[in-house]
C-alpha cells in the first residue's frame, strides 16, 4: 500500500516515528522513518519526496533518499538550513513527526534502461539520486556504463563517503568525487563537478543524464553535457521551489506553466530548458 | 636525452595539438621537453619566472595558493590529457600559483621565450596556439567564478 492510500485527506499527515539518526555532516543528518500505526510498505519511485511535518514550526518537501526495494522503513537525509529542517536537526530518536507523500515525477530510471547513464551531482543533491543509484545497481545488466561525478565543498562535506567509497571499488561503476577547494592532504580531484564531465567515458549518443544541485551547477552541468554531444532530451533535472500543498492546488511551486510538485520534480530538461534560464520564474 | 621525434609524438598524441598541422607541431617540437616529477615535488612556486607552459600526459597536478598565515589551498587539479600555466603569454610573464604533482606525473614543458620568439616570427604558429589557450583559459575562468559562488556553502554560513 503506498503511503497515500493510508488517508483520504492528501493535507493531512500521517504520525512516523524516528527510529534511527545518522549524522552525515556538521549540518546534514539523515532519519530513518517507521509508521506509528505499524505499517510498513511505503513504496515509492527514485526521485520521489514526501512532505515532512514539524509540529508547530512547519512542513518541508524531503526527497526519500534510501532503497526504493527496501520499503518498509522510509530514509531521508535532510540539510539544517533554515528553521524548519533546524528544528528537525534537534529530533531525538523516538520523537514523532508528520508526514504525506510520495509526491512527484521520479527519474525515469525504467526508460533509461540499455543507456548509458551519467548522474552529476553535488552537497545534498546526492540524497534524492541514491535511490536512482540503487535501482540501477540492483538492475545493473539492465544499463551500460555508469558514470557517478559527485562534488562537494571540502573533502568534510562529502556525502555518504562511506558509500561512494563502496561504490567506487565496484568494477561496473565510474565513480569520480571532485572538491571546490582542500588542503594538502586530500590528493583526490578539486575543481567545480562540472569539470569532471569531459573526463569521464560514456556514449554520448546512447546516454541518459540526471543532474540534481544548486541551479547554478545544474546550469553548468548542462552545459558540460552539451558540450559532450548529450542532447537536452537526455538529460533530467530536478527542480527545488517552496512548497505548501505538493499536491498540485496551492499554485506555490509554480515554474512556468508547470508545477514543480505535480509536473516535477523531475524534469526532461528540454521542457524546461527556455524557462530554466529565466532570471526570474 | 629524449629525442625530438618522441617528443613530437607527444605533442601529436595530446588532445591540447589535436588537429594541428604538423609542420606547426614541429616548429613546437623544438621547444619543448619531457619532464617527470616524483608526489609531492614542487613544479613551481607563485611568483616565479613564467619560463614554461605545461601538457600533462601522465598523473595529476595540483594548482595551489598560498595565504600568508595558512595552510595552502588547493583551487584546482590539473589531469593527463590537460594543461596549465598561461602565464607566459601574459606580462609580467609570472606564476601567479604553486603547481605541485600529485603522484608520479610526467609532463611535456614547452619553453616561454623560444615558443614567443617563434610566434613573433610565425604568426601563424601564434594563432595556432591562441586559439587553443583562449578556451582553456575561458573554461577555467568559468570554472572560477562557479568556485567562487560557494554554491554548497550553508545558507547560514552565508547569511
Ligand atoms: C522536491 C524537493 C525535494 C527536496 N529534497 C530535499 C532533501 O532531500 N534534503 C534536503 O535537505 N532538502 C531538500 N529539499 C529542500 C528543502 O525542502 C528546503 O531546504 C527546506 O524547505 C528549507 O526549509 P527551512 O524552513 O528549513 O528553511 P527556510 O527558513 O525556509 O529557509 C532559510 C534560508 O535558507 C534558504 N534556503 C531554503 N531552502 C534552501 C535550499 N534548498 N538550499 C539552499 N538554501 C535554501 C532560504 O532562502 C533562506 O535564506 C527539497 C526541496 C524540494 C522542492
Ligand atoms: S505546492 Fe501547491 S501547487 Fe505545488
Amino acid at each position: 500500500m503506498s503511503i497515500q492510500a493510508i488517508n483520504t485527506d492528501p493535507m493531512l499527515p500521517d504520525l512516523f516515528q524516528i527510529e534511527h539518526i545518522r549524522r552525515e555532516l556538521s549540518d546534514t543528518f539523515t532519519l530513518t522513518l517507521a509508521a506509528q500505526d505499524g505499517k510498513t510498505d511505503f513504496q515509492f519511485q527514485p526521485g520521489q519526496f514526501n512532505m515532512l511535518y514539524q509540529f508547530g514550526v512547519g512542513e518541508v518537501p524531503i526527497s526519500i533518499s534510501g532503497d526504493p526495494a527496501r520499503s518498509d522503513r522510509l530514509i531521508h537525509t535532510i540539510r539544517d538550513v533554515g528553521s524548519v529542517t533546524s528544528a528537525m536537526a534537534k529530533l531525538a530518536k523516538g520523537d514523532v513527526i508528520g508526514l504525506r507523500g510520495p509526491y512527484g515525477k521520479p527519474w525515469p530510471v525504467e526508460d533509461m534502461e540499455g543507456q548509458d547513464i551519467v548522474i552529476i551531482t553535488g552537497g545534498i543533491g546526492l540524497a534524492p539520486l541514491r535511490p536512482a543509484i540503487y535501482h540501477i545497481l540492483a538492475n545493473r545488466k539492465k544499463y551500460g556504463k555508469v558514470v557517478l561525478l559527485y562534488g562537494a565543498r571540502t573533502p568534510g562535506d562529502i556525502l555518504y563517503r562511506k558509500e561512494l567509497e563502496k561504490w567506487r571499488g565496484r568494477f561496473d561503476m565510474c565513480v569520480e568525487v571532485t572538491v571546490d577547494n582542500a588542503g594538502r592532504e586530500w590528493s583526490g580531484n578539486v575543481g567545480v563537478v562540472p569539470n569532471l564531465v569531459s573526463r569521464a567515458r560514456f556514449d554520448p549518443l546512447h546516454t541518459s543524464a540526471m543532474v540534481c544541485g544548486p541551479e547554478i551547477m545544474m546550469h553548468y552541468a548542462i552545459k558540460a553535457l552539451n558540450s559532450a554531444d548529450v542532447a537536452n532530451d537526455q538529460i533530467y533535472v530536478s527542480m527545488e521551489r517552496n512548497m505548501k500543498c505538493a499536491v498540485g492546488f496551492c499554485g506555490h511551486c509554480q515554474y512556468g506553466h508547470n508545477f514543480v510538485c505535480k509536473d516535477g520534480p523531475v524534469f526532461r530538461f528540454d521542457r524546461i530548458s527556455k524557462i530554466f534560464s529565466v532570471r526570474e520564474v | 636525452m629524449v629525442k625530438i621525434s618522441n617528443l613530437d609524438k607527444s605533442l601529436s598524441e595530446h588532445p591540447f595539438f589535436e588537429d594541428m598541422d604538423a609542420e606547426i607541431q614541429k616548429i613546437i617540437a623544438g621547444c619543448a621537453r619531457n619532464e617527470r616529477y616524483e608526489a609531492d615535488a614542487i613544479i613551481h612556486h607563485e611568483g616565479d619566472k613564467a619560463d614554461r607552459f605545461y601538457l600533462v600526459r601522465g598523473g595529476v597536478v595540483s594548482i595551489e595558493l598560498h595565504v600568508p598565515g595558512h595552510e595552502p589551498v588547493v583551487m584546482d587539479s590539473v589531469h593527463e590529457g590537460e594543461v596549465f600555466g598561461w602565464s607566459w603569454i601574459i606580462p609580467p610573464y609570472r606564476n601567479t600559483y604553486d603547481a605541485r604533482a600529485v603522484k608520479l606525473t610526467r609532463l611535456v614543458s614547452l619553453d616561454a621565450k623560444c615558443l614567443r620568439k617563434k610566434m613573433k616570427k610565425n604568426h601563424e604558429l601564434g594563432y595556432e596556439l591562441l586559439k587553443r589557450f583562449i578556451p582553456v583559459m575561458a573554461h577555467r575562468l568559468s570554472a572560477s567564478r562557479l568556485q567562487i559562488l560557494d554554491v554548497f556553502g550553508s545558507p547560514k554560513q552565508k547569511s
